[in-house]
């Protein structure tokens, strides 16, 4: 099948970007995206055209690393699919695609499809964490973890970081990724000593990172490659509470 | 020259006996040491967080823009422990029985008897940190079976258990990176290795946002780079695994041990066209319940709903009649491999078997399948299309892990003073071949609870003269770095990286892969300079070395792939016998089966580099096998 695409390119952090429109031919339904921006890429090279920069790593979707907007879509919008994982099955010849890197202030533009989402690692400073010193550790056995709540972390940990839920957030906010590991560590057992701390602390970084607030319109969750419930942030929100609180006049 | 540094006395006590002899690094004094940690995967964050936690000033680089994305994060099964939590005979011993033989009779003894000490402290570890493994109803931790192991041994989180154990060590990781005990350095990739008076003492790495080229100090150097399989251009590895940060330091002197052992894995997404960029493993669960056959016929192109019982060769059940579709990976690997030569291979191009669950899924209904396998099923649809509940799935084996790699004593220190491996990246514990659910013990062992030790215990062991970044050696090596990478940009021929990484792994893949025989070696020992000629006359990179360029990233990796590829095959030529991957087709049984020799082959090979254009020297690192007897394997 033939398609044309409309590409963000933007040299690098600083120099303006636009949209270039390139076609593509000879895509096959059994190519993942991905490899259809590489065969992109290849025919670019033969031109003397830099390729379309984006980031992949393990094409199975669980690393992360990829991730931009398709027509309007963070990850290109089959549920649960990360942009690696979406197959060229689903798009017929002929079509017209916009692809755009995540659109938000704390994510600027390093190049093309490139986006800095550092952000992220310093949320994680802030408190996404359990002290736990390597040697110290008890025997694992002598923690017992419920299994509904195991399963409640697993649920919440389960979050590859890759951005979508920011950029699919009109107001850019942070809250579905922040939430889900909160939600993590707050529900172990373990994570009891510093549930306070880590709420205010992973909280207070969202703000400082420029991101947004929440205001309930779940296309976070829409978007989300694994499928993170929109609820975690409502355990959040009530862990928050819980945690000023705790904390009143401090 | 191969020092391996195994302490006396019986096997049980030589890891405690070391930790009471090495030395101690005051705490005070801690601060006053740079430690540099390249990589951030289960070894390297695992490293970097342990002694970031003990006050040493630890720098930690990763190519990645996040050091939660290392490969790590892609094991699905498990990790090994002997907890002996199920009461079903497991014990520190038998882990560690089971792995020398697994790995076929070519690791140390002492290493992996130390592997499954640690084992148990691990899963202490990971749990204190809120990793969320499987819980039965009473809180407990839950266990399964993996690997064709006769207990249950493996702790598993869901289908992520790499993920959510990187998750763990990246978490401790940015606690002390908040802390101020550890500097992250994101998309930051190591292009050389600094050697002053003979020890390492820094790396040279490329800004790959910017392209700057930059030295950094250190009092020793730990590479935690994971392993080369994409030498093989299509592997289960993430697309950017590279071998480019071993490969240098083998450069300037570290020796590369047992280069050409490289793991199958037998269930994977067949190739589907030449546009293929990765290879997506499918959990080697399936073979508990899929039976796995081919046509009888050459050519048979019917439908397989079409191929009547009597027409269906199940190879598996009908060669190994104890084991049936369950022998090893290796085994099985090969096996397919063989069918497919017979031109009874299913599915585009002929590379597939089939993996059948209508037996099952009539014995235990689709809705059992489905409990079982349900996620598995739905990956397979997801990506081929096609319904495994009707048609029966077809797989091939993909290169999945290697063995190989820098050779280190029982420290983990390599050849070169101050230098040392940890994880994939070093050739250490599984010898021959890999069991499942065993990587990512390896990786957190060396970084969790050996580096900690042997680190300090070189620091304090040695008078490290102050060096940083004005010594000339650090200008001289990030010249050649500077050379380097200007003459990749400058070739300006015609080829794209990808076409000519491409060459190399369909070259490695067809003789360097499941069997290897002297004439398929010898013909890649020929064409592989050759290629690296190509390589350096015709390469077309776009764009400059002053920006993020993401083909001349790949560039430098593919660099060394072709030099990489070209010793995997000089060492699978020297090693003229078959041991657990490696598959040497004049070294077989009367009936087909890989025959090991012990008597010419029960060492270790470690290569020194001799300059350029294909020239190493081997020295041998004879094993000793005091406590499990050599015997061959049998699966019939």
């Amino acid at each position: 099948m033939n398609l044309t695409l409309r590409i963000w390119r933007q040299q690098n952090v600083k120099a303006p970007g636009g949209f270039v429109t390139y076609p593509v031919q000879g895509v096959t339904p059994d190519m993942s995206f991905l490899e259809m921006l590489d065969l992109l890429n290849e025919n670019l090279q033969a031109k003397g055209e830099p390729p379309v920069a984006f980031e992949h790593d393990c094409r199975e979707g669980i690393c992360g690393s990829c991730g931009f907007l398709i027509n309007g879509v963070a990850h290109g919008g089959r549920r649960g699919t990360t942009v690696c994982q979406l197959s060229m099955r689903f798009f017929k010849d002929g079509d017209s695609l916009t692809l755009e890197p995540w659109r938000a202030r704390a994510f600027p533009v390093l190049r093309d499809l490139v986006v800095d989402r550092s952000p992220f690692d310093r949320i994680i400073q802030a408190g996404g964490f359990i002290t736990a010193p390597t040697g110290g550790a008890p025997d694992a056995n002598a923690i017992l973890v419920p299994k509904d709540s195991a399963e409640t972390a697993f649920d919440a940990a389960a979050c590859i970081g890759c951005g979508a839920c920011v950029a699919a957030c009109p107001n850019a906010a942070a809250m579905l990724f922040t939430a889900a590991k909160v939600t993590h560590l707050n529900s172990l057992p373990q994570g009891q000593p510093q549930r306070d701390r880590r709420t205010l602390g992973m909280v207070a970084a969202m703000t400082d990172e420029l991101f947004g607030s929440c205001t309930n319109h779940g296309e976070c969750e829409a978007v989300c490659p694994k499928k993170i419930p929109i609820e975690f942030i409502g355990k959040m929100n009530r862990d928050l509470i819980r945690a000023t609180l705790h904390h009143r006049g401090e | 020259m191969l020092a391996s540094k195994i302490p006396s006395g019986p096997i049980e006590q030589k890891w405690e006996k070391s930790r009471f002899e090495m030395k101690l690094v005051n705490p005070a004094n801690r601060r006053k040491h740079t430690i540099i940690i390249v990589g951030s995967g289960l070894a390297g964050a695992s490293a970097a967080a342990s002694l970031g936690q003990q006050g040493y000033n630890v720098d930690c680089f990763s190519f990645h823009d996040s050091p939660r994305r290392a490969h790590s994060i892609a094991a699905q099964g498990g990790i090994n422990a002997a907890k002996n939590y199920r009461n079903d005979g497991d014990s520190i011993f038998r882990l560690f029985y089971d792995t020398v033989k697994g790995g076929d009779f070519r690791a140390r003894e002492a290493n992996v008897y130390r592997l499954a000490q640690i084992s148990v402290n691990i899963i202490d570890q990971c749990v204190a940190q809120g990793v969320p493994f499987a819980r039965e109803y009473g809180g407990l931790l839950d266990t399964r079976s993996f690997g064709g192991v006769q207990v249950s041994r493996t702790f598993y989180a869901r289908g992520q258990t790499g993920q959510q154990l990187l998750l763990g060590a990246y978490q401790a990781l940015e606690e002390q990176v908040a802390a101020g005990s550890v500097k992250m350095h994101s998309r930051s990739e190591m292009l050389d290795l600094v050697l002053v008076n003979g020890k390492a003492r820094g790396i040279i790495t490329r800004d790959l946002v910017t392209g700057a080229i930059e030295g950094h100090a250190a009092d020793v150097v730990v590479l935690a780079t994971g392993g080369y399989g994409n030498v093989f251009y299509l592997s289960t590895n993430a697309k950017a695994t590279n071998a480019t940060a071993i490969w240098r330091a083998h450069r300037r002197g570290a020796l590369f041990g047992n280069p050409c052992f490289t793991q199958i894995h037998p269930t994977c997404i067949p190739v589907s066209s030449e546009h293929q960029s990765k290879l997506t493993l499918m959990s080697e669960s399936l073979r508990n319940d899929g039976r796995v056959w081919v046509p009888k016929k050459k050519g048979d192109n019917r439908a397989p709903g079409d191929i009547p019982e009597d027409e269906r060769d199940y190879y598996l059940e009908r060669r190994y009649p104890s084991f049936g579709n369950l022998v090893p990976r290796d085994v099985a690997s090969r096996n397919a491999k063989e069918v497919c030569d017979e031109d009874r291979g299913v599915g585009p191009g002929g590379r597939g078997v089939y993996l059948d669950f209508a037996d099952a899924i009539h014995r235990m209904g689709e809705g059992q399948v489905r409990e079982k396998y349900g996620n598995l099923f739905d990956m397979y649809e997801e990506i081929t299309g096609e319904n495994a509940y009707k048609v029966p799935m077809r797989i091939f084996p993909a290169v999945h892990y290697t063995m190989g790699g820098l050779w280190v004593d029982y420290q983990l220190m390599s050849t070169i003073p101050g230098l040392f491996v940890a994880g994939e990246a070093n050739f250490s514990d599984h010898g021959a071949n890999r069991l499942g659910a065993s990587a990512l013990m390896q990786g957190l062992a060396d970084g969790y609870f050996i580096l900690p030790y042997t680190l300090p215990n070189y620091i304090a062991s040695n008078t490290l003269e102050k060096v940083d970044t004005s010594h000339p050696a650090f200008a001289a090596v990030k010249d050649e770095v500077v050379k380097h990478v200007a003459k990749m940009v400058n070739v300006r021929g015609k080829r794209t990286v990808d076409s000519i990484h491409k060459e190399l792994g369909r070259m490695m893949w067809e003789n360097c892969g499941m069997s290897r025989s002297e004439a398929g070696l010898r013909s890649n020992l020929a064409r592989i300079p050759a290629l690296r000629e190509e390589f350096w006359h015709n390469l077309n990179i776009i764009g400059t070395g002053e920006e993020l360029n993401q083909s001349l990233e790949k560039a430098g990796r593919v660099a060394d792939f072709l030099e990489l590829g070209e010793l995997m095959c000089l060492d699978a030529l020297q090693r003229a016998e078959s041991c657990g991957g490696h598959f040497r087709v004049e070294s077989q049984t009367t009936d087909g089966e890989a025959l090991r020799d012990d008597e010419h082959f029960c060492y270790a090979s470690a290569w020194e580099w001799k300059g350029d254009g294909g020239q190493w020297e081997l020295h041998k690192e004879p094993l000793a096998f005091e406590y499990v007897h050599l015997a061959q394997r049998s699966y019939k």
